[in-house]
């Protein structure tokens, strides 16, 4: 392989194992916005929430990673439901403009609250995975990024198999068609909703390590939530699989971007290829590319 | 089996659409709810189911009693769990899952998974088309097939009393005939009761055994369904007969009447 070539191919892998890293982070947003219609606007501060408890929770002297990781998945999940309950379940049937401000809303307050309990000092999230490269062909790639991607793999395979053949995935799928016939089918709505924002916090969890694993803990950890709007608008927002391309699609853009357009403009091309990505696919197709589209028949 | 009794219905907790309906639904028989756009037919159906209340209704008076247990101001799904479903006007499937996927979701209330797949037999073998198509996106079945799914994703809540809104809506006279047919047969076979809201008076005055009439929120005709189809105002009004039981020619009805004219 020329020397050109393995550069090319060294950004692609760097970039596809980064993006199944966002697609993780998306597939909370997808989650919610399948089953209930919200848009999540403070998925990335659940990702920082995640992050603050495990660090909070490794705090404390001779507590192992596991124990960690069983309490922030408690944690998150009781915070979904929580959520659900407490914020959106009253605001049901209301504009869906109600929505989207009161999760800004608890996406700012998230933000306030880490830096008041936690302090402003990034906390790094160490994870016994060691910082030896792993070499595959021509590139290398850090551990995290490597364990990273099989999560978010794993992850999604999971949910697949679940809202295809699980009997309990399938009611999901029916209220997020239409609520109020699922209703008269005998489904308890509301309970579908805690449950997709409980899901929610399961892979916010997830995100939260290996996400603040590789950037260190602090509010700026938030703002990989970012990154969730272009992959889900490029995937389609209510799409499972498309959450999986349009991550893998943002990855491998951002990081072609920043290697071959950065040495000329000085940097910076990373942040915003997605987002000229983005526009251009809401031009040409509005829902994504695997986003559902209006069944019309004729 | 299903009694309706004198209620009162309230939309935004001003506007007032029953008032005062009481209806007796007989076990093991098809009784019909006839009227005319706007009379509160499908109000009714969706009192009795309970999504009433997500469109901000209420029930504000009288009873509802299935069996012997009273359902108004319960939610929709555990009235599904007493034994009652709603099938909506307008097929209403759900169009992203396939055939067999809706069949599924119909079956939510089924604790065993071995009752969901026996249902799912069960509506195949009344609905053989639906077998044919049990992969497919249930968006792209046509009309027909989706009332076919609409009622059979009903039965898999085994239920004991069906509300059947409008199911020949928008379907060829042939379709309509094959579906009442079966209606027909599950009804006898399976032991169902069916409340059956219909504009098609003429089919489902041919079915069922017992109609009301309904105008204004109000039933303003009741009786058994022979009776009804001799009402001379019934053959008027909704079958489109005259007198002589001859269909009736709009040539020959008077548009206006002559004003008598005292001046000039």
């Amino acid at each position: 392989m020329s020397e050109d070539l393995e550069f090319a191919f060294a950004l692609v892998l760097s970039g596809a194992s980064i993006g199944l890293m966002y697609s993780l982070i998306a597939l909370g947003f997808v989650l919610v916005y399948k089953a209930t219609d919200a848009i999540n606007f403070a998925q990335g501060e659940f990702v920082m929430l995640a992050g603050m408890i495990v660090v909070s929770v490794l705090g404390f002297a001779g507590v192992p990673l596991v124990v960690a990781i069983i309490v922030v998945l408690a944690a998150m999940i009781g915070f979904g439901f929580g959520l659900e309950r407490v914020v959106l379940r009253p605001l049901l049937g209301r504009p869906v403009v109600a929505v989207i401000m009161a999760t800004i809303g608890i996406a700012a307050m998230l933000r306030g609250l880490g830096p008041i309990t936690l302090g402003i000092e990034t906390r790094a999230l160490p994870l016994p995975i060691g910082d030896e490269p792993i070499v595959i062909g021509p590139a290398s790639l850090p551990p995290i990024q490597v364990l990273g991607a099989v999560v978010a793999v794993v992850f999604f395979v999971a949910f697949s198999w679940f809202f295809k053949k699980s009997r309990m995935g399938v009611a999901m799928r029916a209220v997020a068609d239409n609520q109020q016939v699922a209703q008269a089918m005998g489904i308890n709505v509301e309970r579908y909703f805690a449950i997709a924002w409980a899901m929610a916090g399961i892979v916010s969890a997830m995100g939260g390590i290996v996400w603040g694993s590789m950037l260190g803990v602090d509010v700026q950890l938030a703002l990989v939530g970012l990154k969730v709007f272009p992959v889900v608008i490029l995937g389609g927002l209510d799409s499972i699989g498309g959450a999986l391309v349009g991550g893998l699609i943002i990855g491998v853009v951002e990081s072609l971007a920043a290697g071959y357009l950065d040495p000329y403009v000085g940097g910076g091309t990373k942040d915003f290829a997605p987002y000229v990505l983005m526009i251009l696919v809401l031009m040409v197709r509005p829902y994504g590319i695997f986003g559902r589209r209006q069944i019309e028949r004729v | 089996m299903l009694a309706i009794n004198n209620i009162e219905v309230v939309y935004d907790r001003v506007i007032l659409v029953l008032k005062g309906v009481s209806i007796d639904v007989g076990e093991g028989a098809i009784t019909t709810l006839l009227g005319a756009n706007g009379a509160g037919k499908t109000t009714t159906l969706k009192a009795i189911s309970g999504v009433l209340r997500g469109e901000r209704g209420e029930v504000t008076k009288g009873t509802i009693q299935l069996a012997d247990r009273r359902i108004d101001g319960m939610r929709a799904h555990e009235v599904t769990k007493l034994g009652l479903v709603q099938v909506f006007e307008g097929r209403r499937v759900f169009e992203h899952l396939t055939t067999e996927e809706n069949l599924i979701a119909g079956g939510h209330v089924q604790k065993a998974g071995s009752a969901v797949k026996q249902g799912i037999e069960l509506v195949y073998s009344y609905f053989p088309k639906l077998k044919e198509r049990r992969h497919q996106l249930s968006g792209y079945l046509s009309g027909g097939e989706q009332q076919m799914l609409a009622i059979g994703r009903a039965l898999m809540s085994k239920p004991k009393v069906v509300l059947l809104d409008e199911p020949s809506l928008g379907l060829a006279p042939m379709l309509v005939e094959e579906i009442f047919a079966i209606v027909g047969r599950l009804v006898k076979q399976e032991k169902l009761s069916v409340l059956l809201v219909e504009q098609n008076a003429a089919m489902a005055l041919a079915v069922a055994d017992h109609g009301y009439v309904m105008e204004n929120g109000r039933i303003v005709l009741e009786g058994p369904a022979d009776k009804l189809r001799n009402n001379s105002d019934i053959k008027e009004f909704y079958l489109g007969l005259n007198e002589g039981g001859a269909r009736k020619s709009y040539h020959d009805t008077k548009h206006y009447k002559r004003r008598k004219r005292w001046l000039s």
